[in-house]
């Protein structure tokens, strides 16, 4: 259990719902509750500049009322009180239950979960995280004289617990630590534009984490772009990284996710499964058991197992991610992908973007050694605004490279305009060598034909 | 202890402000908060999700020569209160000491209660079922309205908040703030072609708002812009003047100059104004303001989140910097006055300076003169979101956008953005209409998401980079 002052005991919780519950006539109900302790630093040239800590619980609680219409509330408060407060707020929401759609239990929330490697961290305490954090950015502002502040800048760990439990018997529980570090360095040279770049790394503790690799990364993305020109409006070859091509991904997952195929917001619908979205050479997954998923849990907000499910498999779309209202529309079994709600989220947990080995792509492109002319795209902004997910267009400012005959120039201000699915369509090559990014694991993507709008 | 906050509170939070003035804290700063949200989502013709949801917690800060720790936590007892304080003291090297001695800290004024004359807001509210009934009605009209729409939405959020702040110089300060925002969004599809439209009306201290709310015409303004942008072609990408029109037009200034003056960004070396009170940093036609005083604005406040009354802050007159928008720890940091502008998401963030209701002002022409003074250019009549980066570059998506050729409107385009930086596009804002409106919005930055308002006349930028195909 959590050796923190700040824990849940699922038993407990469990006894006094329980109660309240049949104290309101509520024979059906679920809820999922999470609590954490963290804390996190700032620093700003070898100052602290903010300290936080913060001990957090919640719940999230679903009733069933006698018409089997479903009703939610969420609190903080965890008292029985609040927790009245809570079953009291979602019986009065059941009445607009909608009943063309009303969620039940997952078939799944009593299955046996898988095994998930990942051992508790202990946790530093808040002033060696600020020493560390120190001597990071300290070691960074001296690595250019270019670098004159790490303006976004912090290192945090967490310990949390994770609860699904339901008036069936189900109960989940979990419990994680986490780390995380974020540099973001501002440069700026006489007489030209500040640049900024930045890293981030992951771990299961604080002591884990690569502290060098985030600053050396950081150092390279902020410096490497010191010495920009602009580039000319036009259609461009393009590599995307890893991290660049799984965000790209990512803004559009609304294409895999059968809640939004449901609902008519995705580019996807109900008969998809089966048609050819993308090359021939292209698989993807999602894995939220990857080794490399910092934050993976081992059940979604209904007590799904979490799985790998394939969504894409030599270009022809195979599944969608699911909750168990979804799953019950499609007749499938849920696949781990819920949330917990009236009308219940589905998200991705890990996307994996690979080759399929029997599809060769007759290309051989290493963005290492190709010569050019083609654009390198880093790091992909601005995805809330520039991505239009129901329509499939995109319009994103990037960081990246122009590569010309050899030569590699940072390209100043620029945007790469496109649709996900001519993307997909077009992709050129994947590279041999898949990275393990915070986002999921891709290789170098190279697509054909993208439109960028530069400023010279 | 009661439920609600008032007098009650007194004596413990006197007892942590001790506590932490004892320690040797510069000042301590208790911030309490209990909420009650309720969030409809109405799809089709049918209320999908009803998500009501209440929350209560604590956020406590401390300060010691410019540094500051702060902790949060949903646990309002006193040992729970006490608990956070002694590990926020424990940040910054301080130890809770016997209260044997006197302190700075000399007990808190006399309780000023902005929430007094707003303690019926919440019941004054609609119903569940008020609020579902007039989601419903919105998103009849837009099927009466609209051709071709795949999707229809209507969503309503109500935020009640009731806060009690403390600090060790004396504040004592209670508010209730109650704010209610609706929306209606559609997409369309014709063939290969579709467009998605969305529009959002915000208020707030203003319980019968939904009531109010004229949930026709905003069902035809969303269908008239999803039925024209969905013939719409990809624009041209290029360089290009641009008139943006009023209301949420205002995004741009908000993101792209707004936050750059705020004193966050000084401490992080990230603006490049911080130097130049008293310059030219934009054309002499825009004169830009935040305030937090307009009635029923979204950003309006009758406090800010550290006690203070709000002011209209002059940011930018006639082109010259006037002031920056400042909070408590950016007095402290960078000398600029407290503005009234300590505002949080929620107990478990501290309070920074943010903007609350900001915008260019009103300038002496019409919108018409704005859009024949332009030979080849773009008109962007509804901005989607956008993001300004650490260097100040900003972007922003153009929802509904339309040519402009020789001194008119004429074909409607799509997949445009605007990108520039702050810094080199004020200066090139060279006329400003007569016709200045606000817009709701939600600002998420270093203290979480807040409510504000942006604005602006409409407004011709002489030139900027367009993005597109």
């Amino acid at each position: 259990m959590m050796t923190s002052s700040n824990s849940l005991n699922a038993t407990d919780l469990r006894d006094r719902l329980q109660t309240l519950a049949s104290r309101e006539g509520i024979r059906r109900w679920d809820l999922g509750a999470a609590c954490s302790d963290d804390c996190s630093v700032q620093v700003d040239r070898g100052e602290a500049k903010q300290l936080k800590a913060s001990q957090r619980s919640s719940i999230t609680l679903r009733v069933w009322n006698n018409d089997g219409l479903v009703g939610i509330t969420s609190t903080t408060d965890l008292s029985d009180g609040g927790l009245e407060q809570a079953l009291v707020g979602a019986h009065a929401a059941s009445q607009f239950g909608n009943p063309e759609e009303i969620p039940q239990f997952s078939p799944l929330a009593t299955a046996p979960l898988p095994e998930l490697e990942r051992p508790l961290q202990p946790r530093q305490g808040i002033l060696p995280l600020l020493d560390t954090l120190r001597d990071a950015e300290a070691d960074l502002l001296g690595r250019h004289p270019a670098i004159q502040t790490v303006p976004y800048n912090g290192l945090a760990e967490s310990l949390s617990q994770s609860l699904y439990l339901n008036s069936d018997g189900a109960l989940r529980q979990m419990e994680r630590t986490q780390a995380s570090l974020y540099l973001y360095a501002r440069a700026e040279e006489s007489g030209r534009k500040p640049r900024s770049g930045g890293a981030v790394r992951l771990s299961l503790g604080s002591s884990g984490l690569d502290v060098q690799g985030c600053i050396n990364e950081a150092v390279d993305r902020t410096i490497s772009h010191l010495d920009y020109r602009p580039i000319e409006t036009g259609s461009y070859r393009v590599c995307f990284t890893p991290e660049a091509f799984l965000s790209l991904l990512g803004a559009f997952s609304s294409m895999f996710n059968a809640r939004s195929v449901l609902d008519g917001v995705s580019l996807s619908q109900r008969d998809s499964i089966g048609s050819d979205v993308a090359v021939p050479f292209f698989n993807l997954h999602d894995n939220g058991l990857h080794p490399g998923h910092i934050s993976a849990a081992t059940f979604d907000g209904e007590g799904t197992p979490t799985r790998r499910l394939s969504l894409i498999e030599g270009g022809t779309l195979r599944n969608f991610l699911h909750s168990e209202a979804t799953a019950r529309a499609f007749g499938v079994e849920p696949t781990g992908h819920a949330g917990l709600g009236a009308k219940v989220s589905v998200g991705p947990d890990w996307f994996v973007v690979g080759s399929h080995p029997q599809v060769s792509t007759r290309n051989n492109l290493d963005h290492r050694t190709e010569s050019g002319p083609f654009v390198l795209i880093e790091d992909l902004s601005a995805l809330h605004a520039g991505v239009k997910a129901t329509q499939g267009s995109f319009s994103l400012p990037f960081d990246g490279w122009l590569v010309n005959n050899g030569e590699r120039v940072s390209v100043e201000a620029a945007t790469v305009a496109g649709d996900i699915r001519s993307v997909l369509n077009g992709i050129a090559h994947l590279e041999s060598d898949a990275e393990v990014t915070h986002r999921g694991v891709s290789p170098h993507v190279w697509v054909d034909g993208l439109s960028i709008t530069g400023e010279a | 202890m009661t439920n609600a906050f008032s007098n009650q509170w007194r004596g413990l939070l006197e007892s942590l402000l001790h506590r932490g003035s004892a320690a040797g804290a510069n000042l301590v700063e208790v911030f309490l908060e209990r909420t009650d949200h309720i969030g409809l989502l109405a799809e089709q013709d049918q209320i999908t999700s009803v998500n009501p949801s209440f929350a209560r917690g604590a956020g406590l800060r401390v300060f010691r020569s410019g540094r500051d720790g702060f902790v949060s936590t949903n646990d309002l007892s006193e040992a729970g209160l006490m608990r956070a304080l002694d590990q926020a003291l424990a940040m910054l090297g301080l130890e809770p000491q016997q209260l044997t001695m006197p302190t700075a800290f000399e007990g808190l004024k006399g309780l000023t209660d902005h929430g007094l004359a707003k303690a019926d807001w919440l019941e004054r509210c609609p119903s569940l079922d008020q609020a579902g009934q007039c989601l419903l009605h919105g998103t009849a009209h837009l099927e009466r309205l609209g051709q071709h729409l795949q999707v229809r939405r209507g969503s309503y959020a109500r935020d009640w908040q009731e806060v009690l702040v403390a600090a060790s110089d004396g504040t004592f300060a209670r508010d209730i703030r109650l704010h209610q925002s609706t929306g209606l969004s559609v997409l369309a599809a014709n063939g290969d072609h579709r467009s998605s439209i969305g529009r959002r009306y915000g208020s707030s201290d203003r319980p019968d708002d939904l009531r109010d709310w004229d949930s026709e015409a905003s069902a035809a303004e969303v269908c008239n812009s999803a039925g024209t942008m969905l013939r719409a072609d990809y624009v041209d990408a290029g360089q290009m003047p641009a008139v943006l029109a009023n209301r949420f037009g205002g995004v741009i200034f908000h993101e792209a100059c707004g936050h750059l003056l705020e004193t966050t960004q000084i401490e992080r070396g990230t603006t490049p104004f911080a130097d130049r009170v008293g310059e030219l940093i934009a054309h002499p036609a825009v004169t830009a303001i935040d305030e937090g005083l307009s009635g029923g604005s979204f950003g309006s406040l009758s406090m800010d989140d550290e006690g203070m009354e709000p002011e209209r802050t002059v940011l930018i007159k006639d082109g010259v910097l006037q002031r920056f928008i400042s909070d408590r720890a950016g007095e402290l940091r960078t000398g600029h006055k407290r503005t009234g502008s300590g505002r949080r998401q929620s107990h478990a963030y501290a309070a920074a300076s943010r903007m609350r209701n900001t915008f260019i002002d009103a300038g002496s022409h019409t919108p018409e003169q704005l859009i024949e003074s332009v030979d080849q250019g773009l008109y962007c009549k509804a901005m989607g979101g956008g993001s300004v980066g650490p260097t100040g570059q900003f972007n922003f998506s153009v929802e509904e956008g339309y040519l402009i050729e020789n001194g008119k409107l004429t074909k409607p385009v799509k997949g445009a953005t605007l990108i520039g930086d702050a810094k080199e596009v004020m200066p090139r804002i060279s006329m400003c209409a007569n016709d200045l409106e606000l817009a709701a919005g939600f600002c998420g930055s270093v203290s979480g998401s807040v409510f504000v308002t942006v604005g602006q006349p409409h407004i011709k930028v002489d030139s900027i980079t367009v993005g597109g195909r």
